[in-house]
């Protein structure tokens, strides 16, 4: 394959322009991974803060464990409820009791109502779904209220929005960048060797045999500058991770793979424009 | 070989380059291309390597059309050509060897029929002995005939000079020459742009001299006419 040599003879006889390709995709690359981990690491401390997202029935003082107990299996059947718990009386005392220790003398027996709690299914936690199971449970007549913090959830989901469509627009931004500095990056690869470039075509050398070496050399740098700028990332959040409090995420198998990809059809693509521009000026 | 017929090119930042020009070059023809600077001798020649297309009339080469010719054939049609430049073009870190195969490698010749062309073709243009120099260690004469055997090596049928000889010595310049006629004497057609008078006082071949983008004298047709005029 004269393709894969001429490929091979660019990246030894000009291994700097060849580093500094790698090195100026990674940097890239790098740019839209970090941010990309932000994006992932936003939505992971979300979707931990969505978990949390729970019904509270509050029922009249008069109203049985049984009849609790009759409810609760019915609400089990609803498709957007995961599970069901009963607290008693002296359960939400004891609970109130634990999470606000300092004020633990305040609460006296039978201040707190019982209730029944309603934990809903991953993707039935948006605000929507949320009124409509407590409207169902506001059905009940021994329910006497029914909270579920609806101005905190508006205010994640809208929250969620915006970091979904920032996560869209900045992304998109980072990764037009990087296709412009890549696509420099090759274009000053092509320029380097215009002069063998035109002496081929000059003696008979089609365009599809020009470009396969270019395409080839672009592939390559996108992929090693995908895996230079995985290991970039991943050196950055170790080192920040031990200053954050929280478990921070990376990306899956899945998700570096499709990184990689990325950098090299960035690679590919880049090349494919300039040595495409330059043939159509030659 | 070559027809060009009421051939014009205009260059939209320079303007007309070309005026009217028609001329035929014969199969096996040597003729000389001549004329002062900016007189359009090197635009006659990309017109017939297709690097430019006319902005009137039609340039055929080889059986190649300007009016039809797609950007894919011209590859096919420069493979039946050999191009030769004042400045060489030869790549500077390959040898003249790697030089000559390259235009094999391109043109898609089996590998192992290569390094057989090559030294044929080398021993043509009388480097047999220096097939692994690179350029900066050769002369500009010894340069030049790299990129002959380098426009050889694939059996043009026709040979396309623009000024070989201008960046050599009166010694190395008939070296080149003669090397242009010998390939001529073997069939090849041979075109060749210069203003060294000299040589072409001292050939007999057919000149073709150019002004401000006109052909102003042709040997062919002088002769013709006065042949013609001899004969009424």
């Amino acid at each position: 394959m004269p393709a894969v040599r001429d490929a091979a003879i660019a990246f030894r006889r000009a291994p700097l322009l060849s580093a500094l390709s790698i090195t100026t995709i990674a940097f890239s690359l790098f740019a839209v991974g970090l941010f990309g981990l932000v994006v992932l690491n936003i939505r992971a401390a979300l979707q931990k803060v969505e978990e949390r997202v729970e019904i509270r029935a509050f029922v009249t003082e008069k109203t049985t464990v049984e009849q609790m107990a009759l409810a609760s299996e019915e609400i089990t059947k609803y498709p957007e409820v995961q599970r069901v718990d009963i607290v008693t009386q002296d359960q939400a005392l004891e609970r109130a009791r634990r999470e606000l220790g300092e004020f633990r003398d305040v609460f006296e027996a039978g201040v707190l109502p019982a209730s029944i709690d309603v934990h809903l299914q991953p993707g039935s936690r948006d605000p929507a779904t949320v009124r409509r199971v407590a409207d169902r449970l506001r059905g009940f007549d021994f329910i006497d209220d029914v909270r579920f913090g609806e101005e905190w959830l508006t205010q994640l989901y809208r929250l969620r929005n915006i970091a979904a469509v920032a996560g869209i627009a900045l992304g998109l931004a980072f990764a037009i960048v990087a296709v412009i500095i890549i696509g420099a990056t090759i274009r000053m690869a092509v320029l380097a060797r215009s002069r063998e470039i035109a002496i081929m075509r000059l003696v008979g050398a089609t365009d599809g045999y020009v470009r396969r070496p270019f395409l080839l050399e672009g592939f390559v740098k996108g992929v090693l500058g995908g895996l230079l700028a995985l290991l970039l990332t991943w050196l950055a959040l170790e080192g920040i991770s031990q200053y954050l409090s929280f478990q921070t995420v990376f990306f899956d198998r899945a998700l570096a793979i499709v990184g990689i990809a990325g950098g090299a059809l960035l690679g590919l693509v880049g090349s494919a424009v300039s040595v495409g521009r330059h043939l159509r000026r030659v | 070989m070559i027809r060009f017929t009421k051939v014009s090119k205009l260059y939209p930042r320079s303007g007309l380059a070309l005026r009217d020009v028609s001329f035929h070059v014969a199969k096996g023809e040597f003729a000389f291309l001549t004329g002062a600077s900016g007189a359009g001798k090197s635009t006659v020649l990309k017109l017939i390597f297709m690097e430019e297309r006319p902005t009137a009339g039609e340039v055929q080469v080889g059986g190649f059309s300007s009016y039809e010719i797609r950007r894919k054939e011209i590859a096919q049609l420069r493979r039946r050509l050999g191009i030769v430049f004042q400045d060489f073009r030869l790549l500077e870190d390959r040898t003249a060897e790697a030089n000559v195969a390259f235009a094999l490698e391109v043109t898609g010749t089996p590998r192992g029929s290569i390094a057989a062309k090559v030294h044929r073709v080398l021993a043509q243009v009388g480097l047999a002995s220096k097939g692994g120099a690179y350029p900066r260690e050769l002369s500009g004469g010894e340069q030049q005939r790299v990129a002959i055997a380098r426009a050889l090596v694939n059996d043009p049928v026709l040979l396309v000079a623009d000024e070989p000889t201008g960046n050599l010595d009166e010694r190395a310049t008939r070296g080149v020459f003669q090397l242009l006629r010998e390939i001529n004497a073997n069939g090849t057609a041979v075109l060749m742009a210069t203003h060294n008078l000299e040589l072409i006082r001292h050939s007999d071949y057919r000149t073709i001299e150019m002004d401000h983008g006109q052909i102003v004298f042709d040997s062919a047709e002088a002769a013709r006419t006065a042949i013609e005029r001899m004969a009424e």
